[in-house]
Parts: C-alpha cells; sequence; structure tokens
C-alpha cells in the first residue's frame, strides 16, 4: 500500500481516479438522497423540535453532497460544477444505495433509515478517514464531526419507538423488516476497490466494513430485541432505481428542469 | 488623493477582519469565531491578498455572506482580492477565543462545551436540559436552564 498523499486531482493516476470518481459519486448520492427524503419533514414533522431537528440534519446532508460534488467536479475537471452534477443527471446515472430507495415513509420508517445509514455511513467515513487523497481525507475529517448529532440523534429516536409496545414498536419493526434486506447496500462493492485500498484511498474493502458495522450495531438490536439487518443479496445495491427515487428525482429537478437557461443564478 | 501603499502586513490585514462580523452573532467578529485560517499578502504594491476560511459547518449557508463580507471590508486596501474556503484543518469549536465566548455569553449564547458540560449563559447554572441537539442553525443546539427557566442555544462542541 502506498502511503503518498494526493493532493492534486490532476496528479492521480488514471486507473485510481476512476476507481475514486466511483467512491466519491456514490458516498455524494446518498448524502444527497437522504438529505433530500429529510427535507420532506420540513414542516410536517410530528413535533415542532422534530420538524427543526428533520431540517437541520437535511440542511448537512446537503451541505455534505455539495462539497463531495464539488470534489468531484475537481477530479473530473471537464467544465462541469457541483451543481451540474448533482441535477443535471438521468434518475438511472445515480448511485445512491438502494436503502435510500423507500419514499419517506412514516416517522418509524425515516428512523428506521437515519439510524441504519448513519451508523453504516460513520463506519465507511472512518474507512476514509485516512485516505492518502488529502481533500477527501479533510473534509471528512470536518463531516465526521457532525455526523456524530446525527447518529445521538437517530439512537435516542430508535431507543424510544424500541421500548414503547404497541404502535411505536411495531411500526419501528415493520421499518426494520422492510429496510433490512437493503440496509447493508451502503456497501456495495464498487468496480475497482482494490485500487482504492492498493492507492491508500480506502482503508478496506466494503465487504469488511460491512462486518465492522455489524459488530457495531449488533449490541444495540440485542438490546432493544430488534430484528437484524440481513445480509444483502441484491446485485442492484447502487444502481435500482425505483418508484420513490424516480417520484424524488423529479421533485429535486424540477425548478432547474424548468427553465435550463435560467437556472444559472 | 490614493496613496499607495507598498506593504501591508498581514496583522494588518487580519486587524480589518477583526471587524467583519459573523451575520448571524453580529456581536462576534469572524477573527473570535476562529474561522480566519491563513493569511496572505502578496509582495509589491498591488500583491493581492488572500483570505482562507474555515467553515463552522460543511453546509454552512452563511459562508458566502462573509466571503462578500470580507471583500467589502479588504476593498479599501485597493489590493486583489482572493477569499476562498477550506477544510485543510477542520474549524472545531475551541478556535473560538476567550473574548469570543465572553461575547457569546453577553448575546445569550453558551459557548461551545460537551452536553453535559453546558452552562446556562443567564445566570451560569448547570442545571440544564437539551431539548434538542439541532437549533435554529446546523453550530447550536437548544437547552432550557432549569434555574432561571430561561431557554437559551449552546454551540454544538465539533
Amino acid at each position: 500500500m502506498t502511503t503518498a498523499r494526493l493532493t492534486l486531482a490532476s496528479a492521480i493516476d488514471p486507473a485510481l481516479r476512476a476507481a475514486l470518481d466511483g467512491l466519491l459519486l456514490s458516498m455524494a448520492d446518498d448524502e444527497f438522497v437522504i438529505g433530500f427524503s429529510d427535507s420532506e419533514w420540513t414542516g410536517i414533522a410530528p413535533i415542532l423540535e422534530e420538524d427543526v431537528a428533520m431540517s437541520s440534519l437535511a440542511q448537512d446532508e446537503l451541505g455534505h453532497a455539495a462539497a463531495l460534488y464539488a470534489l468531484l467536479a475537481d477530479l473530473r475537471a471537464d467544465g462541469r460544477d457541483a451543481d451540474a452534477i448533482a441535477y443535471d443527471r438521468e434518475p438511472a446515472e445515480y448511485r445512491h444505495a438502494r436503502l435510500l430507495d423507500h419514499g419517506r415513509g412514516d416517522w418509524a420508517m425515516t428512523i428506521a433509515r437515519r439510524y441504519l445509514y448513519d451508523t453504516a455511513d460513520g463506519v465507511r467515513l472512518e474507512g476514509v478517514a485516512a485516505s492518502s487523497f488529502l481533500p477527501l481525507r479533510e473534509l471528512v475529517d470536518k463531516i465526521r464531526r457532525e455526523e456524530r448529532y446525527h447518529v445521538m440523534h437517530a439512537t435516542t429516536w430508535l431507543e424510544r419507538l424500541a421500548s414503547r409496545a404497541g404502535e411505536p414498536r411495531d411500526r419501528l419493526v415493520a421499518a426494520l423488516e422492510e429496510l433490512g434486506p437493503h440496509a447493508a447496500t451502503v456497501f456495495t462493492p464498487l468496480s475497482s476497490e482494490t485500487v482504492l485500498v492498493d492507492g491508500g484511498v480506502l482503508a478496506a474493502p466494503m465487504a469488511e466494513l460491512e462486518a465492522r458495522w455489524r459488530a457495531t450495531i449488533t449490541p444495540v438490536f440485542v438490546k432493544l430485541e430488534l430484528p437484524m439487518p440481513p445480509h444483502s443479496d441484491v446485485a442492484d445495491g447502487r444502481t435500482y432505481h425505483g418508484e420513490p427515487f424516480r417520484w424524488l428525482w423529479t421533485e429535486f429537478t424540477s425548478v432547474r428542469r424548468s427553465e435550463e437557461a435560467a437556472a444559472t443564478w | 488623493m490614493v496613496i499607495a501603499i507598498d506593504v501591508i502586513e498581514e496583522a494588518t490585514v487580519r486587524g480589518a477582519l477583526a471587524e467583519v462580523s459573523d451575520p448571524e452573532i453580529p456581536a462576534i467578529s469572524i477573527v473570535d469565531l476562529g474561522i480566519v485560517h491563513r493569511v496572505e499578502v502578496g509582495s509589491g504594491p498591488a500583491g493581492a491578498i488572500r483570505v482562507e476560511l474555515l467553515p463552522t459547518f460543511v453546509g454552512c449557508p452563511a459562508i458566502e455572506m462573509i466571503k462578500a463580507a470580507v471583500r467589502d471590508r479588504l476593498a479599501s486596501f485597493d489590493r486583489p482580492v482572493e477569499v476562498v474556503a477550506t477544510f485543510e484543518v477542520p474549524w472545531t469549536s475551541d478556535r473560538i477565543t476567550e473574548a469570543g465566548r465572553e461575547r457569546l455569553r453577553q448575546s445569550g449564547f453558551a459557548p461551545p462545551a460537551e452536553p453535559s458540560d453546558v452552562h446556562c449563559p443567564y445566570c451560569d447554572s448547570a442545571r440544564v436540559t437539551m431539548d434538542n441537539a439541532f437549533g435554529p442553525t446546523l453550530c447550536r443546539s437548544l437547552f432550557f436552564c432549569r434555574d432561571c427557566r430561561q431557554p437559551f442555544e449552546a454551540f454544538k462542541a465539533v
């Protein structure tokens, strides 16, 4: 493994550049899609405090997505900026995890999705925290400090819903049963993953990160007697585009598409 | 008549930046907030001034306003000005100066501390509860003081 620090995108060899492109796109699309899903709660959350919290979470995630898309734009250097990458793609070109393609659902679905995603994302971020690609390493150092509050929020609510017998717990279990089979799609192996590991960008293959994630969440699921997410064997962990995502895509691109020329602010 | 100044010291630029307020909490300057990172002044009478800022949060929407305010303040130096945001070192809440922490308290905000160590900015009581980890801006949480019965906002420790 090389320990050379890569600071300039232009100095990266083409194979590593392509692999890095895939990694950044998957991370950015995940944050972008969950950020938009969270923002759907603005104005309609069950209590005012959660309205504020979900809006704040959405703003954090969209901010992370914007910064990751900006890194990607620098890496590609093809004249397309972060906005163009975020908005000017066809639905089939997005690479978010299938976990995030279930629609907003009820509050329990939202909490289950947030908990599964936040814990998985935390392990993934740890996996790039010592990345040889310096701009990513610097950004992730910053992002991890913010994600700590996300995990606190999701964990508090998971425990709250799990410990109230009846409707709260029933809904949470139903949500975990629906989302669980896709939770591990956050760790869908990337093409050229070995290039990333050998190049020092990623600490370990996705399969190993998934194992670390399972070790992290197992005590919580055991304690709360919740159904543990099964292993995911879907082949389209990051290439599936269901109706929920297509609806979301129509929403978040609507202004941009309405008057393409005018969307240059 | 404009007098061309050949040499501008970095400290002079930092002094000017100390007059730029945070747009969300005008009582505190961007220097006290600890978001001014590197300041460079190019040599010669037309050498460019470059200022690097550290966003408090990745998605901070105020950063563009702050960049514009910095450019406005430095315009009087009559040199090219470049203001950029960087994550080269993460902004952490311990970058807020002691003077900045005092100004936050005077404005009714608890300076950054671990949630278990937050004190009420009004009566200094430690009998406070966190109502919500997420407040009206990305960098603040909502608290309530059980002694003076005031709700207040505390900066997140990051």
